[in-house]
């Protein structure tokens, strides 16, 4: 490329930036000084080395000359580097032979008034990086293929939304989700603050529309099993669990529910309703398929029953189905696993009062409902009379760092003055208490909302912790302080709702080491910076959204997912991605497999051949910050262009 | 070695203490661009060579520095949370723990390396640090190795 050049050979621009450089850095005697450096070809100064006539000559030097690297003294690096590199490409050189020695902003900016000096110091700058270009080598940037298809893990608002973006965009996508239908959390709910839209209404034609187009694959009833690759190439084990029901025949019809004779807690109806061993997850299920709980199920306990068999007009019971894994290749996976609720057997101080009266957040979302157990009616779960005196507890299990969770689960304040208002709405002569610590309604509309809940609705506010609750006949006692009075107060309740802090879905650890993502101290995913990297991870091509990342709305979990969705297509709008070639590697004559390396990088882009006893880095992981270089206690670890002797040669230089 | 400014004859005020820097990219190393940006006057005393991170220092480069005669080492790096890399800093701050104590076991002062975390828009932050240095320095004296190499 490079004609008959000596590659440890530079030449030297040193712009006068007009005035800026020139009326501080004597240029003549930075020439005169660099002239018989070693390894200095040449010593050419300009005016303005970016202006047009400037990147001219600099063209030209890099198509002649025989130099193997070029030094532009000018401004920071920071603004230039990338135009000369390209100048340098576009003349034949390998723009990795480039580097810019700042002796404007660190040199002739901050000198003014010690022009003697400022020449000293600019020529050691310079001289420092004629060392470091000398040992340059040159790299081309790193370039992969991309699989354009997408794989959301979790089906709930927010999977489905970031399915949904991404496939009308005109991109395969697969949408996994563990359990037999999509729709998550939100199909539980009841109606939705602060508009009190009912949540299966705004949902249910959502569920379709993902169901129906014709680029999102579904993939419910089925785990993430395995991953392997990386950005643009992930490859997915996937485990579609038996469903003992052949899904191509299933129709949905119902029949073998009806003729099923086993009846279980339904999980979907946090065990306030019953569901059959062969069920589906919710009447507007989508797919509207059935599943068999092999754990309930009849036939499978005991060889006998096989009533399913004989209801289904289609012949789709299959009780030898096993597992399957399922393989797909995906450049891009967004991650949205959603929460779970802290469970209330941890709330050691409840316990006593605990009974089927005492229930989660979720479970009085299935009460209201309309398609809940008791349709939409608010019935006391222990014997179906209506509650009341109804106490709602905020902050269950949250903002306490001592014995439960340190965070604040954000939606609690609101769903909680919801549920208090909802409760007035079904039973217009109840009286609902909320025990809170504060209210924390920051959103559109959401103080007006509650402050709705506690004007019109008269629902009793009432500031403090409940310090304990117990049992006294058909009563939950309810024994709190009032901190704003002071006073000890007990209420007599029919019926207590917690509002259980949110936590991410179970089995989020498994699934974040599979997939070489982060969680924070609280388990949620990281976010690979928290202000200008939201829904990204620090694994490149894995993004996330919803409440898997943190406690929020569905407005806010919306919103993040077409940002997950946006970043999806602007990954996977290029054919190939490149990727810096300033990457670590690792020389195997010295590398004694230590492992120490692997464990410094934060990106996952090192591993040990256990068997070799070396390391070797991941061109594509690897994001070049050098951590690993400074750790190996053998040396054996260097970056490219960034090498220890590259280091030591410019130390040499400037001391 | 342990004078104060009163007792600092005339030789050490003469004295120019020579600093090399490891600035890391993306904070410290724009902090001291932005300084130059704003015109903040600082001592020229000060060598700067880029990190991409202030974790990927090797300590061997301190070492090397002090070992070729600087009188002193600054290393900048994002404040703890904000690095580029996630946890660089984290490491450089272990690493240099641990030089320090070797350099006092060597008989070095440890104060003649500084870390300090200087973001992109602390350019007055990066010139008062090195502003700062150099006065300790200047009390500090040369580095000692140097005039055991010049005997
Ligand atoms: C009591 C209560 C009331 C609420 N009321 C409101 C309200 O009125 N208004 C409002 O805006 N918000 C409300 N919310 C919040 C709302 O539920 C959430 O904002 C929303 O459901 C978050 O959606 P998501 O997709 O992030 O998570 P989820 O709805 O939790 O969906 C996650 C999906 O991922 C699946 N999944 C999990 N882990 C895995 C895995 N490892 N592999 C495969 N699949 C997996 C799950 O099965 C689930 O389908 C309420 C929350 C609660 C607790
Ligand atoms: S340079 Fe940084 S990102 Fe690259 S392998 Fe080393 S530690 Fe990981
Ligand atoms: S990037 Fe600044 S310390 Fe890591």
């Amino acid at each position: 490329m490079i004609k008959s050049a000596r590659l440890n050979s530079v030449g030297v621009f040193v712009c006068h930036c007009g005035i800026n450089i020139a009326s501080t850095v004597d240029i003549e005697e930075v020439k005169r000084q660099l002239a018989g450096y070693p390894g200095v070809e040449f010593v050419k100064d300009y005016q303005y080395m970016c202006s047009e006539p400037g990147q001219l000559l600099f063209k030209e030097a890099c198509r002649s000359e025989t130099v193997g690297g070029v030094v532009v003294a000018s401004c920071s690096p920071r603004l230039h580097e990338t135009t000369f590199r390209r100048a340098a490409a576009e003349a034949g050189m390998n723009p990795y032979r480039v580097e810019i020695a700042n002796i404007r902003e660190q040199c002739s900016w901050v000198h003014h008034d010690e022009k003697e000096k400022a020449t000293i110091k600019a020529v050691d700058i310079i001289k420092s990086v004629i060392e470091r270009s000398k040992r340059n080598e040159s790299l081309s940037s790193v370039s992969i293929k991309t699989v354009k298809k997408v794989l959301v893990v979790g089906a709930g608002i927010s999977g489905m939304q970031a399915a949904l973006n991404i496939a009308n965009s005109g991109i395969e996508t697969y949408l996994l989700d563990r359990e037999p239908s999509i729709g998550g959390r939100m199909a539980q709910l009841s109606e939705t603050f602060p508009t009190l839209d009912c949540s299966q209404c705004i949902l249910t034609p959502r569920m379709v529309e993902v169901g129906q187009n014709k680029r999102i694959t579904l993939m419910t009833y089925s785990e993430v099993e395995e991953v392997s690759g990386y950005v643009g190439n992930f490859k997915v084990k996937v485990r579609r669990k038996a469903a003992y029901v052949d899904w191509d025949k299933c129709t949905g019809c119902g029949l073998c529910s009806e003729k099923c004779p086993k009846k279980v807690p339904s999980e979907f109806d946090r065990s306030l309703g019953r569901r059959k061993a062969i069920y589906s997850q919710f009447p507007q299920a989508v797919p509207n398929k059935t599943v068999i709980d092999r754990e309930s199920c009849l036939y499978f306990k005991t060889g006998k029953c096989r009533l399913c068999v004989e209801a289904c007009p289609l012949g789709a019971i299959d009780f030898e189905q096993e597992d399957r894994i399922e393989e797909i290749e995906v450049g891009a996976i967004v991650v949205a696993t959603g929460y779970d609720l802290y469970e209330k057997e941890k709330i050691e101080e409840y316990r006593i009062g605990y009974c089927e009266d005492v229930i989660d957040g979720l479970a009085f979302e299935r009460l209201l409902s309309s398609s809940g157990p008791t349709q939409g009616r608010v019935l006391r779960p222990s014997d179906g009379t209506v509650p009341k005196e109804v106490v709602f507890i905020q902050c269950v299990g949250s903002r306490d760092p001592d014995h439960h969770l340190p965070y604040c689960s954000r939606i609690c304040c609101m769903y909680t003055a919801k549920h208090a208002m909802l409760y007035k709405h079904r039973v217009p002569d109840g009286q609902p208490y909320v025990f809170y610590m504060d209210i924390r309604s920051g959103g559109k509309n959401y103080e007006e909302f509650v402050q709705r809940t506690i004007e019109e609705e008269r629902v009793l506010y009432i500031r403090g912790r409940v310090a304990r609750l117990y049992r006294d006949g058909k009563k939950v006692v309810v024994v709190g302080a009032d901190t704003i009075s002071g006073k000890k107060i007990e209420i007599r309740a029919d019926m207590v709702v917690l509002a259980m802090a949110m936590r991410p879905s179970g089995g989020i650890g498994e699934l974040s080491k599979k997939l070489k993502i982060q969680v924070d101290q609280n388990g949620f995913l990281s976010e690979a910076h928290p202000k200008l990297r939201p829904v990204e991870t620090l694994t490149r091509g894995v993004f996330l959204a919803g409440c898997a990342q943190a406690p929020k709305d569905i407005t806010d979990t919306v919103s993040q997912a077409g940002a997950a969705a946006s970043m999806v297509l602007e990954l996977l709008s290029n054919e190939e991605l490149t990727h810096s070639p300033t990457t670590a590697w690792v020389d195997e004559e010295l590398c004694a497999g230590c492992g120490q390396c692997v464990a410094q990088c934060a990106y996952g882009a090192i591993e040990l051949d256990t068997r070799r006893k070396k390391a070797h880095v991941n061109d594509i992981l690897c994001q070049g910050c050098g951590a690993c270089v400074a750790a190996c206690p053998s040396a054996a670890v260097n970056q490219r262009n960034f090498s220890i002797s590259q280091y030591y040669s410019m130390i040499e230089s400037i001391v | 070695m342990e004078q104060k400014e009163g007792s600092m004859d005339k030789e050490n005020r003469a004295f120019e203490p020579k600093i090399i820097a490891f600035l890391c990219n993306w904070c410290t190393y724009a902090g001291a661009d932005l300084a130059g940006v704003s015109r903040i006057q600082y001592p020229s005393n000060i060598r700067i060579i880029r990190l991409m991170c202030s974790g990927a220092l090797d300590p061997t480069y301190v070492i090397k520095s002090l070992l070729e005669g600087a009188d002193g080492v600054l290393i900048g790096g994002c404040h703890p949370g904000d690095c580029h890399y996630i946890s660089g800093n984290f490491k450089a701050r272990r690493r240099v723990a641990v030089l320090k104590t070797s350099l006092k076991e060597a008989g070095l002062e440890p104060e003649r390396v500084w870390l300090r975390w200087i973001s992109a828009s602390e350019g007055a932050y990066f010139a008062k640090t090195v502003e700062e240095m150099v006065l300790h320095l200047k009390r500090l004296g040369p580095n000692p190795l140097n005039s055991m190499w010049a005997i």
